[in-house]
């Protein structure tokens, strides 16, 4: 992986749903402090894979290494020290509906922190504020659009200053204009804490705006992966077809 | 080799229910081992016995004190054939504390507070708020499977023994005050028939059904897939499987302690 630090290795990752075949041994290993997109279709095993990397999921045969550690082999609590160390942006946000944006974005602060109830805030509206929520914090989520509650998910999964931020689809179900506030909210938070950021998604154009590195996974398998301009220069069918199939002038 | 002898289809289904009681079995095990973990989440505790236990209360009463009524009514009927009105009283609060009351708290409570869970926990699995709870390395069990099986516990047992008083009050107003039944021997039959252990056996039996109400629903909104329909059939099983499984222990409980 060049002279790049590596965050996270992918060793051959197997996994499969009865007998529906979802990652056919992935290799992959995703660079420190950048942003690494992996692109696919719809129901290609994307977020099959995310969920590997948290430890939502047991891969059938493969290893997943962080920071020294295969956490294919580790036991939940070894497994939670090392979510610790992560921040994850749902694809619906996923917040608790029955507590306001103040007490979600708090939420992990208060529980693994032994911070004062007044410092906690004080981070929290801060958050907001990054994410442009300012004032925001005694809304219920059911009262914000789309938009807000990604970025409500946004400063949650940023709270704790993880090392590692994963994004499940970031601009999925929202207008274009709010995609892009999304993307750039998601670029300059990165550049600010320079973090490793893992962005899945099928919205290509969004993803090489933003995208350092970018992984294309195809049958289970990464067809493809390098910068941008790699990707886009690509000489494989299957990446030619699926860039194709933007309609987008220059892919 | 199952499969050639079409015994698939008998033992399927006991597979299916025998996994899921292994599943229940093992929700409620690591939801009161993880009770003594720190950090201890009181508030959340608190919360559930609120929502388990004071918002029941107008349902519980309601039916607690009507079904005392149409059992002093029913009663009173069939005694005054032999003459024996003075024992509507006993019938009445032995009914309440032996069976009525838990039985039927308990399955109000199932209607009204198991659902909430299931759909509650059910609409958390299927939008990732599970998910982003063990992302947060916090273990989902503890913070919304525990509270609510330890309130249901403590407050069925609390809610039974309204459910006792407001009955047996209700037998009182039907039958000494509508059908003129002797108050004395009202109360005094009832209180030389009636046992502590009637009373202390039906709160036994209270805390039994918190425990298979809360862990059923609390099982069922767990293990909910496909969306909004899979919510749905979430919360009607956790219904149908925690009523009929309240009225099997009862059963099982009667025959064990009375």
């Amino acid at each position: 992986m060049d002279d790049k630090k590596t965050a996270i290795k992918i060793v051959d990752l197997h996994k499969s749903f009865d007998s529906q075949k979802v990652l056919d041994g992935i290799n992959l290993e995703i660079p420190h402090g950048e942003i690494t997109v992996i692109i696919g279709k719809s129901g290609g095993g994307k977020s099959v894979l995310m969920k590997h990397l948290i430890g939502l999921l047991k891969p059938d045969r493969g290893e997943i290494w962080i920071d020294g550690q295969d956490i294919t082999k580790l036991k939940e609590k070894e497994l939670n020290e090392v979510r610790k160390k992560f921040g994850m942006l749902f694809q619906e946000a996923a917040l608790f509906d029955s507590m306001n944006v103040l007490d979600n974005v708090a939420f992990p602060l208060r529980e693994h922190t032994k911070l004062s109830e007044k410092e906690i805030v004080q981070l929290t509206e801060e958050k907001l504020r990054s994410v442009g929520l300012a004032g925001f914090g005694y809304k219920m989520p059911s009262e914000l659009s789309g938009g807000m509650r990604k970025r409500v998910g946004l400063a949650r999964a940023l709270i704790m200053d993880p090392e590692i931020v994963l994004f499940d689809e970031p601009t999925s179900a929202l207008d274009p204009i709010i995609s892009l506030t999304i993307l750039d909210l998601i670029k300059e938070t990165q550049e600010r804490f320079k973090k490793t950021y893992v962005v899945i998604s099928h919205d290509i154009l969004g993803m090489f705006r933003i995208a350092h590195r970018v992984a294309m996974l195809y049958n289970g398998k990464i067809i493809e992966y390098g910068t941008p301009r790699d990707v886009k220069k690509s000489e494989k069918e299957e990446v030619k077809e699926f860039l194709k199939a933007t309609g987008i002038p220059g892919f | 080799m199952i499969n050639l002898f079409g015994l698939e289809r008998i033992f399927n289904p006991i597979n299916g229910i025998l996994r899921e009681l292994g599943g229940m079995g093992l929700m409620f095990l690591n939801s009161i081992l993880l009770a003594f973990r720190k950090p201890l989440k009181f508030n959340y505790i608190f919360k559930q016995m609120e929502f388990i236990g004071v918002k029941s209360l107008g349902v519980v009463v309601i039916t607690g004190t009507f079904t005392g009524m149409v059992l002093a009514l029913q009663s009173y009927y069939g005694f005054r054939k032999f003459g024996a009105e003075g024992l509507v009283g006993t019938t009445v609060a032995l009914s309440m504390t032996r069976e009525l009351g838990p039985v039927l708290t308990s399955l109000m409570v199932t209607g009204r507070a198991g659902s909430a869970m299931a759909a509650e926990l059910g609409t958390m699995r299927v939008t990732e708020q599970i998910d982003a709870l063990i992302v947060m390395a916090l273990n989902p069990i503890k913070y919304l499977v525990t509270p609510r099986v330890i309130a249901s516990f403590f407050m069925l047992p609390v809610l039974t023994i309204i459910s006792d008083f407001v009955g047996i009050v209700g037998g009182w107003l039907v039958g000494v005050k509508l059908l003129g039944i002797n108050e004395g021997a009202f109360i005094n039959k009832m209180v030389k028939y009636v046992d502590l252990e009637d009373i202390y056996n039906g709160l036994v039996k209270a805390a039994c059904f918190g425990i298979i109400l809360s862990v059923v629903a609390c099982y069922k909104g767990f293990h909910t897939t496909g969306g909004a329909e899979g919510v749905g059939r979430s919360t009607t099983e956790s219904v149908v499987i925690s009523s009929v499984s309240i009225l099997v222990a009862d059963y099982i409980l009667t025959s064990l302690m009375f």
